[in-house]
Parts: structure tokens; sequence; C-alpha cells
């Protein structure tokens, strides 16, 4: 690319269709060349956002600057911006070549230089040898690719993907994702990518926006996002979290413990005051132990919870436990498979060091 | 560099002072396009805006021009990042054009003020002028596209000026055509004889024995043309809504051997001009019908004219109307999930407990609406009552005697259309209720197994007496239709022969007379032929390309007062033919649009009438193809006049062929509209039909029906050939 990537940045922009609210005045900043994803529900606003990217929709109020431009006020065909859709979109009464070498063409290059920038395209994505087929003999991994080509061809300073990946079966989505995340490193363009699978933003994002009921509720990377969540709601959608209630105490000025049912684990605080707060334990933030060992009347170590096992699922890699215990019934993942506890067997719970964090009210 | 829309912007401003300095500003007496007013550009009648207000005493036009000057300077200057205050300005220059160039059409007219309150207000004036002309018809579209350019600009219609532009063309193009006209001919309902106006004119002619009159129900005399027109349209709706259920049902629910033919006879009201049943009728059971003479030589009764009146009206009706009925109730009956009967089978319901609680209950939204739909039509017809309704008054009729016959009453016209219209009006409004709130049918595009519940045996059995006496009645009737072209009078001489067609149809050959192969048509037909299959032609393009148009904008554009321009373009279908006649004679015979007796007020008259079929055509084909077809080009740089050119229309190839078709096939066929327009330069062959019918010469109008069936079934086909049918190898969706 001989183009410099551009930046992207969102001044309190809001969209409305009338009375109801789709993007609540969101204000962030997508680097240049970094691949950021948009995570949510459906319906939290993360779609709308990416087509006011695109230009498909205008915000209501607001302003949207691409690199240095603003283009709060400018149609999709005006922008500097290509887009691969969920459908892939591609046209059916076009073969594969035509389809890619569309933008070109449509912007008044010659058709052998359209064709050869198409074949170029095709190349960078692997799909060579296809040009003449339609859209509807290819497989939907193909097709996949020749929407890449074709949101390429243009050499666009931001390239957007709604969903890319959701109509592919489980195991072509994995290797897809790492070509686009490939592709996007070796082209340095910056990618606004769209996706309610929170492992998919996990595994390709520079940073991820988490957005709920049409407001971002937290910007980060993806372990910021999955280590130190802010609120319930990322807690619960970054992966499983167990809600506790825990007493805080603040012994420094960015660490304090929490009390949780005779356990004391060191947490960051985050300027959350003291006192009654909820925390978020991880599955994998409590090692699951059988208990067996120990005899009535024996006292229990400080700093480990009792539990009964109500439930075991084994998984292959590792076995999912529900246990229940003091402070209620916990959701714990242990790695341990070869010696699998059985339901009703008593266990201890010990903190792994990790996985815990406080969360604001 | 400058934006797309600034481009567009000076175009469109150079464009408009192009016209005020070249093309002549008022309508020509010869065709403008023949440039035959080119030596004469200088005279008082074919000089452009700019001579006509420097050279010709009227300074008044002189602000359209300086309004373009200014546009072409602030689109040129400005720079092109400042869309909004760019936008502003357009708007300004545009809206104040448009306003302007408008009004001062209205407000001097051929006698000077058109208005008494202007002579009030600026005195009398010498001033006059005639209609507009090719040079104000580009001004005005000039100033509306600077408009709708800055509108975009400002950020509506998503920032985009084509979807802008084409929003504005079609809502200036019904407004001008559609509610313009009416809202002229409606005035005229409260103007009394001299002109003026007057409220209790209005009344008298409203509140009038001749309309509301219940005599009839007291066993003497006649009702009013209102109750006619109401109780004619209710039995015949009850009628054809339940002919049409029948017969839906045959062809879903029963092993019914004739579904084909069923199929085929939905098609022929659609290609066969609207009295071909009303004369077949006649052909059967008029006073020289088969039947009339059977009875006469079998028993010595004497023919009657038992055939013209309501009973002749509703038979017609129920025959012209019924496929229609049948088309809305076969998608209905096709919809109900045969899932949903499995399931109340497995509830241990027996078939008859399925239908009449399942089955019957959903269907019943559509069945309400094939209802309505029947009611709008009967009420709209005019065909039917006009060659059979012999002293049974209807509101279509009346209107169009007031209008035609001595009595030459337009107050009287106004009214009646008035009262017709919110019948109209109503039912369509209630269909809309009906549709939009209770509509059961489950379009969610998975595949729906299992096999539709036959019908009840009783009920099959009852259903099958309907039907099959029908279907032989409605062959009968299109065969003696046909064969009555071909027989010398029918009635008294049954020799065959083909002298109706040469009457009509002649054609002698002669070297002096004619021109290149020396053709000469004598026919008394060919002339009110050629026309219409030359208008017809030209209005079929016309109307697909702006029924496309309305329905992309329709479907895949967002914007503000989106539902409010989708109720006018619909709107527009409800209003009977008779009410668009009449209102387009009164409205359009004045300046500033005077093309009353032209070809160009037919050509309109089509395009307005059929735009609503091209519109549906267009909203069912684009809702199948997935919306970000059009997204894609549009971030690939297509700009949307691109999108819509090289994917949407690409994909649209049978919506194309069915606005074509429906549009070419209603103009050739349409009677009621237009019977009001035709000229003795511009005759068409419906009007010329009814004419024959009128005068009892019922040979020649036979055989002019049966050339135009086959002209039109020709049409059809080559249409088809030319637009081609290449969707077998595409996906319809891209998934």
């Amino acid at each position: 690319m001989k183009k410099e990537p551009a930046r992207i940045v969102f001044e309190s922009v809001r969209k409305a269709y009338g009375p109801v609210v789709a993007v609540r005045d969101v204000s962030f900043e997508i680097p240049a060349g970094t691949l950021v994803t948009l995570l949510g529900p459906s319906g939290c606003g993360k779609t709308t956002t990416l087509r006011m990217i695109a230009g498909l929709e205008l915000p209501t109020s607001g302003r949207m600057l691409i690199g240095e431009r603003d283009v709060s006020g400018l149609p999709a065909s005006e922008r500097d911006v290509s887009m691969v859709f969920q459908s892939y979109a591609l046209f059916p009464h076009m073969n594969v070549i035509e389809n890619v070498a569309y933008g070109l063409v449509v912007s008044g290059t010659a058709k052998p230089a359209a064709h050869a920038g198409a074949r170029e395209a095709l190349k960078s994505v692997g799909l060579e040898g296809k040009e003449a087929r339609l859209p509807s003999e290819l497989s939907g991994g193909q097709q996949q690719r020749v929407a890449v080509a074709r949101a390429l061809v243009l050499e666009p300073s931001v390239l957007l993907f709604d969903e890319p990946l959701s109509n592919l079966d489980a195991k072509l989505r994995r290797s897809m994702r790492e070509e686009i995340r490939d592709l996007q490193q070796r082209l340095g363009v910056t990618v606004v990518y769209v996706t309610h699978d929170q492992e998919e933003a996990l595994a390709v994002s520079d940073h991820i926006v988490v957005m709920n009921h049409a407001e971002i509720a937290q910007i980060g990377s993806p372990r910021d996002l999955y280590e130190r969540p802010e609120t319930v709601f990322v807690a619960t959608f970054m992966g499983d979290a167990n809600l506790v209630a825990a007493l805080l105490q603040h012994t420094s000025a960015t660490h304090g413990d929490v009390r949780l049912g005779g356990m004391t684990l060191p947490v960051a605080h985050r300027g959350i005051a003291a006192g009654q707060v909820q925390v978020s334990l991880r599955p994998e933030s409590l090692a699951v132990q059988a208990s067996s060992a120990m005899h009535a009347g024996e006292t229990h170590p400080a700093g480990i919870l009792q539990g009964v096992i109500k439930k075991a699922a084994y998984l292959g890699t590792h076995i999912e436990y529900h246990v229940t215990t003091a402070i209620g019934e916990l959701f714990l993942k242990c790695d341990e498979v070869l010696q699998p506890i059985a339901p009703g067997a008593d266990v201890s719970l010990t903190p792994t060091g990790h996985g815990v964090t406080v969360l604001k009210p | 560099m400058r934006s797309p829309p600034q481009r567009a912007a000076l175009a469109w401003a150079l464009a408009g002072l192009a016209a005020c300095a070249v093309l002549p500003w008022y309508s020509l007496q010869g065709n403008v396009f023949a440039l035959g007013w080119l030596p004469h550009i200088a005279t008082k009648e074919a000089a452009p805006l700019l001579l006509q207000a420097f050279s010709h005493g009227r300074g008044w036009l002189l602000p359209i021009g300086l309004l373009f000057a200014l546009a072409a300077a602030i689109a040129f200057t400005f720079p092109a990042a400042a869309r909004k205050p760019l936008g502003a300005w357009l708007v300004g220059i545009g809206g104040f054009g448009v306003a302007y160039t408008l009004l001062q059409g209205f407000a001097l007219g051929i006698k000077g003020w058109s208005f008494g309150f202007l002579t009030a207000l600026a005195g009398t004036t010498t001033q006059t002028q005639i209609g507009m002309g090719l040079g104000a018809v580009l001004v005005v579209l000039g100033f509306l596209f600077l408009l709708t350019t800055g509108i975009a600009l400002r950020g509506s219609f998503r920032g985009d000026m084509f979807v802008a532009g084409g929003v504005g063309l079609c809502v200036l193009l019904v407004v001008l055509f559609t509610f313009v006209p009416l809202f002229v001919m409606l005035t005229g309902g409260f103007q009394n004889q001299e002109g003026a106006w007057s409220i209790s004119a209005f009344a008298n002619r409203l509140f009038n024995e001749r309309i509301w009159g219940l005599a009839c129900v007291q066993g003497a005399g006649r009702c009013g043309v209102a109750w006619n027109t109401l109780f004619l349209a209710l039995c015949t709706a009850t009628g054809c809504t339940l002919l049409g259920l029948a017969f839906a049902l045959t062809v879903t629910r029963t092993k019914f051997p004739a579904k084909k033919l069923v199929r085929v006879l939905t098609v022929l009201p659609i290609v066969t001009p609207p009295f071909v049943i009303g004369l077949g009728l006649i052909l059967i059971l008029g006073r020289s019908g088969l039947v009339n003479q059977f009875l006469e030589y079998a028993f010595d009764i004497a023919p009657s004219r038992w055939i013209y009146g309501l009973q002749g009206v509703l038979l017609a009706q129920l025959f012209a109307f019924t496929p229609v009925a049948f088309l809305v109730l076969i998608g209905v009956v096709e919809g109900v999930s045969p899932t949903l009967e499995e399931a109340a089978q497995t509830l241990r319901a027996d078939r008859a407990k399925v239908f009449t609680t399942v089955s019957f209950p959903l269907m019943l939204p559509g069945i309400a609406n094939a209802f309505l739909i029947s009611f709008i039509e009967s009420i709209a017809d005019f065909g039917n009552p006009i060659v059979l309704g012999g002293n049974y008054a209807v509101l279509s009729t009346e209107i169009y005697f007031s209008i035609v016959g001595a009595q030459l009453d337009q107050g009287k016209a106004a009214v009646l259309a008035l009262i017709l219209l919110s019948f109209a009006l109503g039912a369509f409004w209630i269909q809309r209720r009906v549709l939009g709130k209770k509509s059961y049918v489950s379009m969610t595009g998975k595949g729906d197994s299992g096999l539709p519940v036959p019908l009840p045996a009783r009920v099959e059995k009852g259903v099958y007496a309907i039907v099959i006496p029908w279907l032989c009645l409605t062959v009968i009737l299109y065969v003696l239709a046909l064969l009555g072209g071909f027989v010398e009078t029918w009635g008294r001489d049954y020799t065959p022969t083909l002298k109706h067609f040469w009457k009509a149809f002649s054609v002698e050959f002669s070297a002096a007379g004619g021109t290149g192969l020396g053709i000469v048509w004598t026919g008394a037909a060919w002339n009110s032929f050629w026309t219409t299959l030359t208008l017809a032609t030209i209005a079929a393009p016309f109307t697909a390309a702006l029924g496309l148009l309305t329905a992309w904008l329709i479907t895949r554009n967002q914007f503000a007062g989106k539902n409010a321009f989708e109720f006018m373009t619909l709107l527009s279908f409800a209003i009977p033919g008779t009410i668009i006649g009449v209102a387009y004679i009164l409205a359009f015979n004045v300046p500033p649009i005077e093309i009353t007796g032209t070809a160009l007020v037919i050509l309109l008259c089509f395009m307005f009438r059929n735009l609503p079929v091209g519109v549906r055509a267009g909203v069912a084909t684009m809702s199948q193809l997935d919306k970000s077809l059009d997204e894609a080009s549009l971030t690939l740089r297509g700009s949307s006049f691109t999108t819509l050119r090289r994917v949407v229309l690409p994909l649209m190839r049978p919506a194309i062929v069915a606005a074509l078709v429906y549009s070419f096939v209603r103009s050739m066929t349409t009677v009621s509209a237009v019977i009001f327009l035709v000229s003795a330069e511009y005759d068409l062959a419906t009007a010329f039909i009814i004419g024959r019918v009128v005068n009892a010469d019922y040979g020649i109008a036979l055989a002019y029906c049966t050339v135009l069936v086959v002209m039109m079934i020709l049409a059809i086909l080559l249409i088809q050939w030319l637009v081609g049918d290449r969707n077998q190898k595409i996906g319809r969706k891209s998934k």
C-alpha cells in the first residue's frame, strides 16, 4: 500500500432513528494502522457505528474524522473506506474478476488496468485462477476471499469488516480470522471489525471497543478487558465471571484487599471506594482440589474456601465444575483432567493469584 | 478540486442559464423538437426567457435568469469543504426559483391575472401569457435539482444528491400531475355557473335528490347515483370475493383437472379491452343475443332488454374482477402454512374442524383485502356501466355525462367526483388498515414442509358447483366475443365474413398517393390504432423508469417523510380514472400547463395512471435483493446512480418486464380517464370502440377488440424477448 493508513476519530457522535437512539454520544479514537474490534451483543449499536464510518449512515449529531478530514456529512461513495459485508454482497450477475474490478471500473480506471489491479488483489488473498467463476460457483470461504479482495482493490486507508466470519463453519472461521489479521499486519491498513463473538475479538484485535445499550462500555486491549473489566456487563460479556459481594479495604494508593468468605485477596482498587463492592471471579481464579484427605475436626487453613461439587462437565482440555460454597454457587475450570472429582465430593478452593477484579458499582 | 455535488450544482445552473438563453419559454404550436421555431426565435411567441425579458417587456421573468447566474457563481467559487453553507445557498436559490417560476405561471394567464384578488392587489394588467414551453420546463427542473443538491449537501438523504434529486423529481411530478389537477377540479365544485365562489352552489349540488335520493326503497322511482354506486360495488365485491375464493381453493386444495385453464383465464381480463365482456354479454343475453333468440324461437317470448341495468353491469363486473380477487386470494390461500394445519390435525381436529378453526381464520384478512380491492375496482369502473348500464346510473357514468353531454356542468362533475373520490379513498384507507394490522400470512423465507390439507368433501362439492359453471360461462363469453367480429350481423345474419376487419383496417396500394411503398391506410380504425400504439409504446418505458425509480427510493433509501412519499405514490392508484380524466381537462386547459387536446396530455395520463403498477413490481422484486449489494457498490466509490445502473437494474429484469408489459397493456386498454382527453387528431382505440358500441355497431367493435388482443400478446412476447430472461443462472440472494 502506498497510501498512509488513517486514524478514525469520533467526537460525541449520536445516531437516532426518530425516538430510538442507536448510538448515544460516543467518542473514541482508532489509531492509524491498528485493528480495532467493535464488540457487543446484538442491538448494541456496533453495526450502526461501523456503517457511520462507511458513510452508509450519517450521524444525527457530532463530528467524525478519518485522517484529518471531517467526513460527518460525506456520503459513502466520496470516502476513502472499503467494507466487507456479512453476506459478502458479491454481485451475482458479475464473475469474480468483474466483482473485484468493480471499484476501479466505476472510479474511471480503464478495463485492462482495472483487471490487472483486480488480479493483484485476488493474488493477495490467494485466489488465482477463479477469475471467470460466478459467485454462486464458489464455496463460502472463497466468496469471503473475493469480498476481501474487492474491498482491497481500491487501496483504502480504512477497511471495515461487518461480522465477516459469521457465515463460515467453526474450523474455517479460525483460519480466516488469522488470515485477516496477517493481511492487516502486512498492509498496515487501519481495520475496524465488528463481531459479537468475544473469542474472535480477543484473537485478532489491537484494541477492543465493547458496546452496550448504544454506549461504549469499555475500551482497551484484549488483556485489559479480560483481566481488568470495569463493569458487570464487561466482566460477564468477555468470558465467564462469578459475581460475588465482598468487602474492599484500601491498603495503598493503588491496591487493596477484598475479603471473601474467609479468604483475603489482594486487588487493584482502581479508585473504587472502600466498603461493600461487587467482585468478578474468573473461572480460573480458584483452583479446585479434592479435600477428602481432611477429616472432621481438622481446621481449615486460612485463605481457603470449602465447597461441595454440584455438577461436573468433562470437556477434554479441562473440566468445568459448579461448586456450592458459603459465598454462593461458583463456576470454576480445572485443568487437572486426569482425576475428575465426582459431584457430591467436598473440595477446597485456593486462590491462583489472578482473575479477581473489583467492579464499579 | 470540486466535490461531485458542487460540479452537479454548477452543471444544473449552467443548463438553466442555457435554457434561459436559447430555448423558447412558451409552448409552441408545432413540435418543439422539430426546431421549426429557430428562424423565429426573436418573436414574442418563440423567444427564450432572456429575450422575453429584454425585448418583449416581460421583465418579471428576468430574476429567473439572474438566480441561475448567482447559483453558478456560488458553486464555482465556494471551497469544496464548505458543504453546509453551499447547501444553504442552493436550497435558497432552488426553492425560491421553483416557487417563483410556478407562481408567476399560475398568477398570470391568457386574460391577465388569473385570480380576482391579484387584480385588487396590483390593479389590472395588460400583460398576458400562454402555457409554459420547453425552456420553462428545463428551468423548473434546473431549480428543482439545485434545491435537492442543496438539501443533500446539508446532510439529508444520507448526503446523496442522486437520491435527493430522485425524490424531488417524483414529488414534483406526482404533485403537478395528480394533486394539482384534482385540486383544480374540486375547486370547481365551489364555483357557480358564472364562476364566482359560492358555498351554497356547492351545497345545492352535494345535497341533491339525484345523488342521495332513496325513492327506490319506498318502491317508487329511482335511487340516487351514490346509492346505486355503493349497492353495485357491494354486490360485485361480495360476488367476486366468493368466486375468487372458490377458484383459489380449487387450485390449491383439490385435484381439479383444469387448473391450468383457471390460470390462463385470470390473465385474459388483463389483455382484453374492458368492454369485451360487456359485448360478450350482449351477444348472449342482449335483445338479439342467443338466449333471447332461442326464447323467441322456442316459446315465442318477446326479446327483453333485461341485460341493460343493474343485473347486466353486475354480471359484467363479476366476470371482469373475479380474476383480480382470485390473484389476491391465491396468495393468501397458499400463504397459510401447511405446518399449522398439520399441527391442528395432530391435536385431534378432523378436516372440517381444521378448515373452520385454522385455515379459514388465517385467510380472513386476505379475504377482506380481496373484497375491498373488488369494491374499489367496481366503483371506479366506467367501461361496463357505460355499455350495459341503461337507466342504472352510477357515479362514473354520471360524471362523464355531466362533462361530455349537453349539460356541460363542471361544478356538478366536480361534486360527483368528490363523492366518488371519498368512497374510493375510504375503501383504500380501510384496506391499508386491514393489511397493516391483521395480516397473518407468514413470510419467514423458510421452506415450509408438509402438504396443504385437502378440502372437506362437502365443501369441495360446493366449490365445484360454483367453479365449473362459471368457468364454462367465461370460456363461452370470450369465444363468442371473438367470433362476433367474424359474422355479418349478430342475431340476424350469421354468415362468416371479414368485412368488419376490412372496414376498420383496410389498406390500399397506390403509387401516387402514399409515401414509400405507396400504402394508404384507408380503414376507419387506423388513426386511433396508430395513435394508441405509438403513445402506449412511448409511455411504457417512461412509466417503468419512473415506477422503478420510485420503488428504489422507497425500498433502498431512508429519508425523512418516506412514509408520506410512499403513501402519495400509492394513493394515485386509488383515484378512479374518470376523476383523473375530468381533472386533467379542467386543469390543463389553461396556462401554465396548457396541453389539453395534445398527445402529451394522453401520455401524461398513461404515465401517472400506471405509475403505481411499476412501483409495485419494483418494490416486490427489490425487497428480494440483498440490500448490502447496493451498499457494497456505494463503499466501492460507485455513486447511487452507478449503483442503480450497474448493480440494481441488471438484477431487476423480471420487474422491468412486468412494469413495461403492464404499462403498455393498461395504456392500450384503459378507457375511463382517456375518454375525456381524446381529440379528433389524437383518438384512441378504446374511445373509438366505445363510439361504435354506443351506435350498436358491434361487428366493428368486436373486430377491433380481436386485433387489440392479438397486438398485446405480440407486444408482451416482444418485450420479454428484448429485455431477456437471464435469471436462471443468478441466485436471487447473494448468499
